[in-house]
């Protein structure tokens, strides 16, 4: 592995020099976050970008970089300066000086040794493949953080490194598969002949694979998706792809019950899979495999007989190169092409290819981190290992090795509901149920009309003919309300309110038939009403005009 | 007396409030509509005051003017957030007038009786109008005029208490006294045992007590409703307020009161009636207080509210091609609907596509949300119904919910155990990016947890909504 390599840097610091205990939160010195320089020969990334160190000023902490840190990912040391940071030279200020030292690569040996018990590392550093370092850390009292180990739990999303890093992968394989290919990716009619699109496969449909779907869809080629599980169909579809389906029945695998992950699926799926590839292989121009299970071998999932079977001028870009390749023919960290002409990229450093992306991602997923060990923003670093996603990301911690971590308490993703299908309905069906429909509201007309009408006629039989004649005014008048108020637009629904309420002050009309009374007492009762009416009519008109007159058309 | 003028009016009038209510179906049409009503009523009174009330017609002008003045007054200063408070004042207005004029047709009654009995002659075309009739029509009359006392009764206690919870002086938390309901219930059956003693002749005290207790059913009911389901009180309001001036309008024999009252009392009943099916609730259950039975346990919400800022919202802004925005009540509430015209000028300036999505119980009063958008300048060709987008969500690449919780709540539709379940909502969440402004991480006037908030693609923007807006301005250009 790249980063098991050990370096020759500068001898280690004396650990201690500048013990601070960020537990007690005490002190007032604000807590300070350095980042080194990468040492590992082609690392292009730095954990701290000028945007970053802003924010993690705001939280009240110090930031330092080591001079040149930023260089490859373009960021120069002036930029730093400018947000504020404190440029050191070479990384003994840096170790000796900051109290959480954030780097994107796993610490060598060397850098190991500088860790103290006042100190926390927060990088990548996969610890299933590193016990040792991880032991030596532990010893050294230091707190380290892997960012490979934040749990997938959504309100992790914003610090998942391998996410980040994982999108990045996919959208520079197919950016790599491009560079490679001799066509266009997408298909063209032009006055010099026609262009085909070409054919992409994607295999595993993870943060890369989707991606890489995304990038290829949108560059216009062909693209299908295969994936183990089967329900992030919806989501390769989503983005333009096409699932491609295996005529395989087998009880379908959860997702959620792994973290989101994929699991080794059983020799008889394994076998329908390859028959599928097979059957592609001849028509696709680009594969770009993506195919990983935590803490395994890449499965070989693209064999050598497929890539015989594919045209000359094809390419291949196995993101799986790190463990294995999901193509045997894969060498990693380098390009080769085969006898029959298949082109097959094994880079494993697509991040750091584009270093100033993934730099600029990597350092916001560290400062997320950051925040949540700095939950009262007050430049203090509180490691509470009670919380599910600090929890899981830590390592070492108080001289004791916390890996691997307890399962988090929220589970990766939802888990999927059954959807029950609704079945399409016959013509026939949709017919029957609409006469049902039509019978039934006819029904109801019916009855209620014959119920009006008795209603009706019983209260003719009692009242005397003046009530009657007044009353099928009344009757009138509730029918032509009913037909216009219901065509009356939703939108003038408050003007509708204003302006009915402006004419329910017709009472005004009784109250002034009244005025012309003997009694004093109705005289001055009918004049109140005939006041407040007026109110009313005025302030009603009134104010439907405002509002009607603010509706203006674009 | 016959008054031939003054009916051909009334007719003219009549026509003219149907034709004012019917040119509400369009905006533009509804400009012109509004001068039917004007001019209808116009006519309606002066001819009134030529013809049957032409008694003190030079106190009436002065009376009409004076009110007019004051009426003037408000619709000139109030705030357009204020609308549901106006509206619900004037309605008491007219249930006040209805009480009054009620007691004044007892009061004649009683005044005819008195004189045939001392043989004098009776004065004042009403009177007149009473002293003609029969015992049978007597009879009826006073079942019409008790009628529109007890309704305009609990209309004006009502809307006095709506408005009060409206403009926040009354507690807007439903409240009762002990006993409930059964008061109401207890109340209603005083008032039908007044309303057969009134009519067996026990007296005008039977009245009052009637009125008392209308008045006392009134403040009840609505002090029983929450601030949520004023939509639906006011809404009612306004139709009693229609109801109570037919009532007015049998007893005193005039069928223009009678239209109209009519024509308002559909009109309330049916925007009641839409504001309830926006809720998926039957009135009852509005009236009567509480949401509906909720049965089992509600869906545990997963997941995490991920907070945002203005600087992400307005860079997901600047990628969007189309935009929704939701507003609610919260808008309402912060005053920040200039804010939000300004962010939609500027969006549609860069030629996004811009459209506002209006859920039918949106805000305090049906058709809130329209009346302030406009009142903003917004076009109101790009403010559309709940039916006319929601199948656009899908499309859409951010959508803004200010100040909005409830119509934009997935679990009317996954949560078969929700309170609100089966309520029609904006599926805002179907869109890409969903930004939900609001002040805090309660869950609102209906108490009901939102999933919304949860999930993968909503960013929450906290804070007052005018002011995140007015942040997020400086960063929109």
């Amino acid at each position: 592995m790249l980063y098991g390599r050990d370096d020759c840097g500068p001898p280690p610091a004396r650990p201690g020099a500048t013990p601070h205990n960020r537990n007690e939160g005490e002190g007032t010195t604000p807590v300070k976050i350095g980042t080194p320089k990468e040492i590992l020969d082609g690392e292009n990334r730095v954990a701290m970008t000028p945007d970053s160190a802003k924010m993690l000023q705001k939280l009240g902490h110090e930031c330092l970089i080591e001079a040149g840190a930023g260089e490859r990912a373009g960021f120069l040391d002036a930029d730093y300066r400018e947000a504020g940071v404190t440029v050191v030279d070479g990384p003994d200020a840096l170790w000796q000086g900051a109290d959480v030292i954030a780097k994107v690569r796993p610490p060598t040996e060397g850098e190991v040794d500088r860790l103290d018990s006042g100190k926390t590392l927060i990088s990548m550093f996969y610890p299933a493949s590193n016990e040792d370092l991880m032991k030596r850390a532990a010893d050294k009292g230091a707190s380290v953080i892997a960012m490979d180990m934040v749990p997938r739990i959504s309100r992790a999303q914003k610090m998942d490194a391998l996410s980040s890093m994982a999108n990045i992968a996919g959208y520079r394989a197919v950016m790599e598969a491009g560079n490679n290919f001799g066509r266009f990716f997408t298909g063209q009619v032009t006055a010099a002949g026609k262009v085909p699109p070409a054919k992409v496969l994607v295999v595993g449909a993870g943060v890369a694979g989707l991606a890489a779907i995304g990038t290829s869809t949108s560059l216009g080629a062909i693209t299908y998706a295969f994936d183990v599980r089967p329900e992030v169909a919806e989501q390769v579809e989503s983005m333009g792809a096409e699932f491609v389906y295996l005529d395989f029945e087998e009880e379908q695998t959860d997702g959620s019950e792994s973290g989101g992950y994929a699991k080794p699926s059983s020799p008889e799926f394994r076998e329908a899979q390859l028959a599928k590839f097979r059957e592609l292989a001849p028509d696709i121009d680009i594969v770009i495999t993506t195919a990983l299970i935590p803490n395994r071998e890449a499965p070989e999932l693209w064999t050598e007989d497929m890539v015989k079977a594919m045209k000359p001028g094809s390419v291949i870009v196995d993101l799986a190169a790190e463990r294995g390749g999901n193509c045997k023919l894969t060498v990693k960290d380098e390009r080769i092409v085969t006898e029959n002409g298949v082109i097959i990229v094994g880079y494993t450093d697509f991040p750091s290819r584009m270093a100033k992306q993934s730099s600029l991602l990597f350092s916001t997923n560290v400062r997320h981190l950051l925040t949540d060990l700095t939950p009262e923003k007050d430049g203090k670093i509180n490691h509470n290992m009670e919380d599910d996603v600090i929890r899981g990301a830590t390592i070492a911690h108080a001289k004791e090795v916390t890996f691997p971590p307890p399962p988090p308490k929220t589970k990766a993703i939802a888990a999927q509901k059954p959807k029950p299908k609704e079945k399409e309905k016959t013509p026939e069906e949709k017919r029957a149920e609409e006469m049902a429909a039509f019978k039934k509201q006819t029904r109801s007309q019916v009855t209620l009309l014959t119920v009006g009408a008795v209603l009706l006629l019983a209260v003719g039989l009692v009242a005397p003919a003046s009530f009657m004649q007044h009353f099928i005014v009344f009757v009138l008048s509730v029918f032509v309300g009913f037909q216009v108020i219901w065509n009356v637009s939703h939108s003038l629904h408050t003007p509708l309110m204003a302006v009915t309420n402006a004419i329910s002050s017709i009472i005004i009309l009784g109250a002034l038939m009244q005025l012309g009374s003997t009694s004093y007492l109705v005289i001055l009762l009918a004049a109140v009403s005939v006041f407040m009416a007026g109110i009313n009519i005025f302030g009603g008109f009134l104010v439907t005009r405002r509002m009607l007159a603010m509706f203006q058309k674009s | 007396m016959d008054f031939g003028f003054t009916t051909a009016a009334y007719v003219v009038a009549a026509v003219l409030f149907i034709l004012s209510l019917g040119g509400l179906s369009g905006q533009e049409s509804a400009k012109r509509a509004i001068w039917y009503g004007i001019a209808g009523m116009a006519l309606a009174v002066v001819a009134t005051l030529i013809g049957p009330g032409s008694g003190l017609w030079g106190v009436s002008v002065i009376l009409v003017l004076m009110g007019g003045v004051i009426g003037w007054q408000l619709a000139n200063r109030v705030q357009m957030t204020q609308m549901p408070e106006l509206v619900a004042a004037m309605h008491s207005l007219v249930g006040l007038a209805a009480v009054f004029v009620g007691f004044n047709a007892d009061f004649t009654i009683n005044l005819v009786e008195a004189a045939k009995e001392t043989g004098q002659a009776v004065e004042g075309n009403f009177a007149l109008l009473v002293a003609k009739k029969t015992p049978v029509e007597i009879g009826i009359l006073m079942v019409e005029l008790s009628l529109g006392v007890f309704i305009g009764a609990v209309t004006f206690t009502g809307s006095i208490i709506a408005y009060g919870k409206l403009a926040g002086k009354v507690n807007t938390t439903a409240q009762q006294l002990p006993g409930g309901h059964m008061l109401n219930l207890a109340a209603v059956l005083g008032s039908v045992l007044m309303l057969v003693l009134y009519l067996s002749g026990a007296g005008s005290w039977t009245l009052f007590v009637l009125a008392l207790l209308a008045f006392f059913i009134g403040y009840h009911l609505i002090m029983g409703i929450g601030g949520a389901d004023m939509p639906v009180v006011v809404s009612m309001l306004n139709s009693y307020s229609g109801w109570a001036a037919a009532a007015i309008g049998f007893s005193l024999g005039n069928d223009l009161l009678i239209v109209v009252g009519a024509l308002v009392g559909s009109s309330g009943a049916i925007l009641s009636y839409i504001m309830c099916k926006g809720m998926n609730r039957s009135f009852v259950s509005v009236i009567l207080g509480g949401w509906g039975g909720t049965q089992g346990e509600q869906q545990a919400v997963e997941g995490e509210m991920v907070p945002t800022d203005a600087d992400n919202v307005a860079q997901l802004l600047d990628e969007a091609d189309s935009v929704i925005i939701v507003p609610g009540y919260g808008m309402a509430v912060a005053q920040a609907q200039g804010n939000v015209a300004e962010l939609t000028r500027r969006l549609r300036a860069q030629g996004k596509e811009v459209r506002f999505a209006i859920h039918p119980v949106a805000g305090r009063l049906p058709g809130h949300m329209n009346v302030l958008l406009a009142e903003a300048k917004v076009p109101y060709d790009i403010v559309l119904e709940m039916d006319e987008i929601n199948e656009d969500f899908p499309d859409t690449d951010v959508v803004i919910v200010i100040g909005s919780n409830d119509i934009v709540n997935p679990a009317a539709q996954d949560d078969p155990n929700s309170p609100i379940a089966g309520m029609p909502v904006l599926e805002v969440w179907k869109a890409k990016n969903v930004i939900v402004s609001k002040r805090g991480q309660g869950t609102g006037y209906s108490g009901i947890e939102n999933p919304l908030f949860f999930k993968d693609n909503t960013r929450m923007f906290y804070g007052d909504a005018k002011k995140s807006l007015d942040e997020l301005l400086t960063k929109v250009a």
